[in-house]
């Protein structure tokens, strides 16, 4: 019975205070080189930075309940040992209404706030929702590939492979589908994520603080390049914008073919660029899978 | 004579998958080896393979758990030492390697490790805690097992012929069909969750009927333990959500195997049915994991600390009240398939609610110890350390129930390890817990 207590709380011995002081070490360490760069408690747009207040709101709320769940359990578990003879003891306590109901309601009170939360939270950042007017924002399509992601800038007639770019100043709006399996958009950065699914559109609005560089990836596994489907993302100046959009214009014609080749299972290790699409190619690919039930499921304007 | 069975199934495509296969098989013959040597097999057979003792067939689900724990967690060691040595080169598994122990490690701890654990726990102690001579049908309990080992056989088999599936453990079309993964992996993963899926249901059907109508005399309904509250909670659960399962499987299979477009791109086909009937059976799934370790532990607490349940009432209520929710929230598995907000937001918080019962539980195991004399055995020890940890997992499942939170952290490490500090605490520590016990 008492053995474990001698076993684990002896007298603190010098091997003990090196193996303390050696895991407080490594954990900063790792720590320093996990967290410190992680794009999620460091947003480089406001529906990430929405998010992760958000984020840091309700582990607030729920430190509420948890703080003293570590207390009771550190503190009984030490107090009501069975060595500590001159501590209460109270075998046949088993009733106490008030207490009783003190421990359903605090933990419904806090569900009541956060369901509030979740409600204001969920409507104003729901990624369908515009951020701006339909001119003021870039429209990008994405065509998920085994394990590409081919962006068209239908405006600017451009095409691009693994990489996103847009200007710093307006929010971009993604329609995406699927060529191939389900997959999910993610820019930790920027915030995310939405599906991809093929014969359906889903959208995803973001918008960056300003110029800057990302990584965005496919989060849902879909199988053995699934690790290395990321992509670059660039915020650039209205300026960049142009030259880049230029740069495409030099670029060879998205055709039939140079799709077909883009279409087959492979990983891609740098962006490639296209100068011209087919005109309503984004829509084609949509009805290579329509049918009239998802046609009907799909179209959700916020 | 084996059909399109050829040579090219056996695992000659990686050393290490190589390595396991002869594993597999060299655990297999060692075993078969010491029943000969030890001239047991007809006692084996007579007191062990075709008993109907409840306590012999609640044994041998343990045995199944414990073997396919082994195997379950080797994948999870191997998936570590991969992604330690894969940081900036390939690591030593190839994709296709790795990806097969990726959905083996999720089924295998689920399916063949967690379920038959409980279901072992269940069938030795709840009939001796309601005062009944057996189970309700204890012929039906040996089927049960034998499809549930079938299926966790049906796992091993694939390390050594063909392949497991590589869809991961959830297998999502249209990853998982031909057009995808044209091998024989999905369909062995069909038909392991089928098969042992068939044997669960019986069980739960067979527990259900045990508790209404097999108690003692005078064994009232809230004279009941708790853990045969928790496991007839269970068992409900299982009766309604593992058809979903079935159905989810057997549907894909007549993609995969009869033409069909059920789940497919083309043809009509819509992949988000079969996430959300996976979903039907898999959130209840968690709970069926969940409240027989609560049962478990609500026993432990009482009986170290020296003292009667706290609250006991409150217990069981939030039990019937967790068992009812967890057929509420299966849409948050997928806040980011398209959904609307609105529907985000009741998803969102019917999840949330299910914290409320959990939570209310912990305060009365803590109550239970409050003024106790705590004996700090090995199920005090497990049940002290699920405590803390299971609290943990049940902050950040509050954080993800958050749908605008989801949205960056679904399908992430955080995700990940969300479930992991669930299910390792609160179901796999309760196990322990009570196989010690």
């Amino acid at each position: 019975m008492g053995g474990w207590l001698r076993l684990g709380f002896g007298p603190l011995r010098p091997n003990f205070v090196v193996r303390a002081t050696a895991l407080v070490a490594v954990s900063i360490v790792l720590s320093s080189c996990s967290l410190a760069e992680a794009p999620l408690l460091h947003p480089s747009g406001p529906i990430a930075e929405s998010q992760r207040n958000l984020l840091f709101e309700v582990f607030a709320l729920m430190l509420i309940v948890v703080i003293p769940v570590f207390i009771m359990a550190i503190w009984f578990g030490w107090r009501y040992r069975a060595s500590a003879t001159q501590s209460a003891f109270d075998p046949d306590w088993e009733r106490a209404p008030f207490l009783d109901g003190l421990i359903w309601a605090l933990p419904a009170a806090i569900i009541v706030i956060l369901g509030f939360m979740v409600w204001r939270s969920t409507h104003q950042l729901d990624p369908y929702r515009s951020l701006a007017a339909a001119g003021d924002s870039t429209q990008v399509q994405v065509i998920t590939l085994e394990w590409k992601y081919v962006f068209l800038y239908p405006k600017e007639g451009i095409a691009s492979v693994n990489e996103l770019v847009f200007p710093a100043d307006k929010p971009v709006q993604l329609v995406m589908t699927s060529d191939s399996a389900m997959t999910s958009l993610l820019i930790p950065a920027l915030g995310g994520q939405v599906y991809a699914m093929a014969g359906m559109a889903t959208r995803l609005n973001l918008l960056a603080f300003g110029p800057g560089e990302f990584l965005g990836r496919n989060a849902l596994y879909n199988g053995d390049g699934f690790a290395d489907q990321t992509f670059r993302v660039r915020a650039v100046t209205q300026a960049e914008f142009s030259d880049w959009i230029a740069s495409a214009k030099q670029a060879p014609v998205l055709d039939a073919a140079a799709y077909k080749d883009l279409s087959q299972p492979g990983i891609l290790r740098r962006p490639l660029q296209y100068s011209q699409f087919a005109s309503g190619f984004f829509q084609s690919i949509l009805d290579k899978y329509a049918t009239p039930l998802k046609m009907q499921q799909t179209p959700r304007h916020p | 004579m084996f059909g399109r069975l050829t040579e090219d199934a056996l695992p000659l495509y990686s050393e290490i998958a190589m390595a396991g296969a002869a594993v597999t098989v060299g655990g297999g013959l060692f075993v078969l080896a010491v029943v000969l040597w030890t001239s047991s097999l007809l006692y084996l057979w007579r007191n062990w393979l075709t008993s109907v003792d409840h306590k012999r067939i609640g044994i041998m689900y343990v045995v199944v758990a414990l073997v396919m724990l082994l195997r379950g967690f080797v994948d999870a060691l191997m998936m570590r030492a991969q992604q330690a040595m894969a940081m900036n080169s390939g690591g030593y598994l190839p994709p296709e390697h790795f990806d097969q122990i990726f959905s083996s490690h999720g089924t295998i701890m689920i399916l063949f490790m967690a379920m038959p654990f409980l279901t072992g726990l269940i069938n030795f102690v709840m009939p001796l805690q309601i005062g009944a001579r057996d189970v309700a049908f204890p012929r039906l309990n040996l089927i049960s097992l034998y499809l549930t080992a079938a299926g966790a056989g049906l796992v091993l088999i694939s390390l050594v012929i063909g392949k497991f599936s590589t869809a991961g453990w959830t297998g999502y079309p249209p990853f998982s069909e031909t057009e995808f993964s044209p091998g024989v992996g999905v369909d062995y993963w069909i038909w392991a969750l089928i098969v042992s899926g068939v044997g669960t249901t019986l069980t739960g059907i067979n527990f259900i009927t045990t508790i209404v109508k097999r108690r003692a005399p005078g064994m009232t309904w809230m004279r009941l333990p708790l853990f045969a509250w928790t496991a007839l909670c269970a068992s409900i659960l299982i009766v309604f959500a593992f058809p979903a399962l079935t159905v989810a499987g057997a549907m894909l299979a007549l993609d995969r195997s009869a033409g069909f477009h059920f789940f497919t791109n083309d043809g009509g086909g819509n992949a988000m049915h079969f996430a959300n009937v996976l979903w039907m059976w898999g959130h209840p799934e968690v709970y069926i994991l969940i409240l027989p370790a609560f049962g478990v532990f609500s026993e432990i607490v009482a009986t170290f600390s020296s003292k009667r349940l706290f609250a006991y009432n409150s217990l069981v209520f939030a039990t019937v009240v967790i068992a009812l929710l967890a057929f509420t929230t299966w849409l948050h598995h997928f806040f980011t398939m398209g959904a609307g907000a609105s529907v985000n937001t009741a998803f969102g918080i019917t999840t949330m609610i299910i914290a409320v019962p959990t939570g209310v539980k912990v305060f009365d195991w803590l109550m239970t110890m409050y003024r106790g004399r705590i004996r700090y055995q090995t199920p005090m020890l497990w049940t002290v350390a699920f405590l803390v940890t299971f609290t943990i997992g049940g902050m950040s499942g509050v954080l993800l129930a958050v749908p605008a939170v989801d949205y960056t952290l679904h399908n992430t490490t955080f995700l990940v390890a969300h479930f992991h500090n669930m299910v390792i605490p609160g179901a796999l520590f309760g196990f322990f817990a009570g196989y010690v016990y």
